[in-house]
C-alpha cells in the first residue's frame, strides 16, 4: 500500500504544487483552510486533472502527464469522503450503499450489504433517508458506502469538523477503530492539529498551496522546520531572528539574544516558542529576559498572559508573547506588572521560512 | 361551442413544452460548462426571447421557416409545412417558452451540490447514471417548476404565433388568437366564453406551481 503524488496545477492567483509520498496507514494532510488539501484530494481522486505530474496509488499509475494517462474516477478505486458526508438525498441509506457496490457481482451484493450494515451499526435504518438521520450515523452511512466499493485508498476530508465537539470525540473513537480495520492507505485531511496528532503517524504540511516532506507526527511537533508548520502545529510564538553562531540566534521582535538547544541552520529566519514553555522566573539567567504584563485573561484551567519584553521592536505586534499556564502559578499578577520570562534553550524552535 | 382552439391549444403547448424541457434541461447543463466569456453570450442569446417582443421573434421564425425560404421548403418539402400550419404553433411556443425552462434549470442545476456528483463518480456510478438518478432528481423542484412555467407561456402564447401560423378556425386557431378574432368580430359572448376557459385553466396551473412551491419548502425544513 503506497500513493506517491508529485502535480502541479496553476488557478491563475493560487498555484497547487504538492509532492508526497504516502506509505503508512493513515497519512495526515494538515493545513490551514485555503492551503489547497482539498483541491489536491478532488485531483487525486480525478474529479479535477493537475496540468502536470504523476499519481500513482499500489503501483498503478492513475495519472501521468507525460505518458497522458489519467484514468476517471470511476475506474480509481479511491472513496472520497467529504467534509459534507455527500449521501444522495434522494435515495434510502441501503441504496446510498448498494450505489458503492458497482463494482460486486449482483449475486454477492445482499450479503455484502448485510455484513457492511452490521459491521456499521446501521442495522434498522435501511429504509431512512439522509435527511433522517443524525450527524454520527450520516457519517457511518458515508464510510459504508465508500467500504462497499472496496476502495485501495480512503481519503477523508475534514471529517469530523461540521460535528460538536461531544460527538466529534465519539466519532473520533469510532473513526480510528474502522481505519484500523481497513488494509490500504487513509489520507486524513485536517486543519485541527490535535486531531492529525492522535489519528495520523505521519504527516504531511500544507501552506499556500505548497507541500511540506512527509514527516512523523511527533517530529512535526518537536522541530516543526518551517514557520509554516510550527504555527499550523500551535506555536503561538515566534520572531523573526539573526543567527548568531550555531546555538545562539537573535530574536529581533524581542530584543533578546536566545540560546538554543538544537543547531541552528544557516538558512533560519524565525524561531518560535509554544506558549506552554514560557516560565516566569525570578531573575535574570539563561534565556531570561524581563517584560511587561499587558493582559491577564482567566481561561477555563489555566491563566494566559499577554507581556511585552521591555526591549521589543516598537511598534511591533507580533513581538508580543503569549503564555499559558496553570492558574496556581501565575496567581496575583496583574496587567502593568513587570516579570521575568524564561525558556529552556530546548524549547527554543528555529525555523526556517 | 366549437372546442378546437382548446383541443389545438393544449396539444401545441404539449408538444412545445416537451421540447423545451429536453432542449432547455441540455442547454442548462452544458452552458454551466463553458468558459465565462462564451456562457455569457450564449446566456444572452439564450435568454433574448424573453425579453423581445413576441412579434419580434415571430417576425424571426418567419425569416427562418418562410415560404420561400430554405429551412421552410425543406420542412414543407418533408410534409412538415410551419407556416400557416398548427405546427409552427409548436415552434412560436417553444421559441418564445424556451428562457423559462433553461433559467430555472440553470437555477437548479447551479444550487446543485456538485460534491454529490463527485462521489458518485469516485464510487463507480457511470455519468448518465448521476445525472437521471441523482441530479435530476435533487434538481427536481426547480425543474418541475420550470416545465409548469412553460406549458403556461406555450399556452398562452400570441404574438409570434399569430405571426407564424395567423388564424384558420378548425386549422390553426388557439384560445388567444380565438379570444381575439371573437372580440374583433364582436363576438363579446364568445370571446367571453373563451376568456373564462383562460382563467380556468390558468388557476389550475397556479395552484400547480403554489403546491410545488410549498412542497419543496418542506423538503428544505426537513
Amino acid at each position: 500500500m503506497s500513493l506517491l503524488v508529485d502535480i502541479h496545477k496553476n488557478l491563475g492567483d493560487f498555484q497547487l504544487d504538492v509532492s508526497f509520498e504516502a506509505d503508512e496507514k493513515v497519512v495526515g494532510l494538515l493545513g490551514a483552510s485555503g492551503s489547497g488539501k482539498s483541491l489536491t484530494l478532488r485531483c487525486i481522486a480525478g474529479v479535477e486533472t493537475p496540468d502536470r505530474g504523476r499519481i500513482v496509488l499500489d503501483g498503478v499509475t492513475l495519472f501521468d502527464s507525460e505518458k497522458r494517462v489519467n484514468l476517471p474516477p470511476q475506474k480509481r478505486q479511491i472513496g472520497y469522503m467529504f467534509q459534507s458526508y455527500s449521501l444522495f438525498p434522494n435515495m434510502t441509506v441501503q441504496q446510498n450503499i448498494l450505489c458503492g457496490m458497482r463494482r460486486v457481482g449482483k449475486k454477492e451484493r445482499p450479503a455484502l450489504l448485510r455484513r457492511i450494515m452490521e459491521n456499521m451499526q446501521l442495522t434498522g435504518l435501511e429504509a431512512h433517508y439522509p435527511h433522517q438521520l443524525s450527524g454520527g450515523q450520516q457519517q457511518r452511512v458515508a464510510l459504508a458506502r465508500i467500504l462497499a466499493s472496496e476502495p485501495g485508498l480512503i481519503m477523508l476530508d475534514e471529517p469530523l469538523s461540521a460535528l460538536d465537539s461531544y460527538l466529534r470525540w465519539q466519532l473520533e473513537t469510532e473513526l480510528v477503530r474502522l481505519l484500523e480495520r481497513f488494509e490500504g492507505t487513509t489520507l486524513y485531511v485536517s486543519h485541527n492539529r490535535s486531531e492529525v496528532y492522535r489519528i495520523c503517524r505521519r504527516v504531511c504540511v500544507m501552506h499556500q498551496g505548497l507541500s511540506e516532506p512527509v514527516c512523523d507526527v511527533a517530529a512535526l511537533f518537536e522541530r516543526p522546520g518551517t514557520l509554516a508548520a510550527a504555527l499550523l502545529s500551535g506555536c503561538k510564538n515566534y520572531s523573526r531572528t539573526e543567527r548568531i553562531d550555531t546555538h545562539t540566534v537573535l530574536a529581533m521582535d524581542w530584543g533578546i539574544p536566545l540560546t538554543c538547544g538544537t543547531a541552528v541552520p544557516e538558512d533560519a529566519r524565525y524561531i518560535g516558542v509554544r506558549a506552554h514553555y514560557f516560565s516566569l522566573c525570578d531573575g535574570p539567567g539563561e534565556n531570561a529576559f524581563v517584560c511587561a504584563v499587558q493582559r491577564v485573561a482567566e481561561d477555563v484551567f489555566e491563566t494566559i498572559l499577554t507581556v511585552r519584553p521591555k526591549t521589543a521592536e516598537p511598534g511591533r505586534t507580533t513581538a508580543n508573547i503569549r503564555i499559558e499556564r496553570p492558574k496556581e502559578a501565575v496567581r496575583g499578577i496583574r496587567e502593568g506588572d513587570e516579570v521575568w520570562v524564561a525558556v529552556r534553550p530546548k524549547d527554543v524552535m528555529p525555523l526556517r521560512h | 361551442m366549437d372546442w378546437y382552439p382548446l383541443y389545438n391549444s393544449l396539444r401545441i403547448a404539449a408538444l412545445s413544452s416537451i421540447l423545451v424541457f429536453f432542449a432547455g434541461i441540455f442547454a442548462a447543463y452544458y452552458s454551466a460548462r463553458l468558459p465565462r466569456g462564451v456562457k455569457g453570450l450564449l446566456d444572452v442569446v439564450l435568454t433574448l426571447s424573453l425579453v423581445l417582443p413576441p412579434t419580434v421573434c415571430g417576425y424571426f421564425l418567419l425569416l427562418l421557416f418562410g415560404n420561400r425560404r430554405p429551412l421552410g421548403m425543406l420542412l414543407a418539402g418533408l410534409g412538415l409545412p410551419m407556416v400557416m400550419d398548427w405546427r409552427g404553433g409548436i415552434a412560436a411556443a417553444a421559441v418564445v417558452a424556451f428562457p423559462l425552462m433553461y433559467r430555472t434549470a440553470r437555477g437548479a442545476f447551479e444550487s446543485f451540490d456538485q460534491t454529490l456528483a463527485y462521489a458518485g463518480q469516485t464510487l463507480g456510478l457511470s455519468n448518465s447514471y448521476i445525472f437521471w438518478r441523482i441530479r435530476m432528481p435533487v434538481c427536481r423542484q426547480g425543474i418541475l417548476a420550470g416545465a409548469v412555467l412553460s406549458f403556461a407561456r406555450a399556452l398562452g402564447e400570441y404574438g409570434a404565433t399569430s405571426m407564424l401560423i395567423g388564424y384558420i378556425p378548425g386549422k390553426t386557431a388557439t384560445i388567444s388568437t380565438t379570444v381575439y378574432q371573437l372580440w374583433r368580430t364582436n363576438d363579446e359572448a364568445g370571446a367571453f366564453r373563451w376568456v373564462l376557459v383562460n382563467i380556468l385553466i390558468s388557476a389550475v396551473i397556479l395552484v400547480l406551481v403554489n403546491m410545488l412551491e410549498s412542497h419543496s419548502k418542506k423538503a428544505v425544513a426537513s
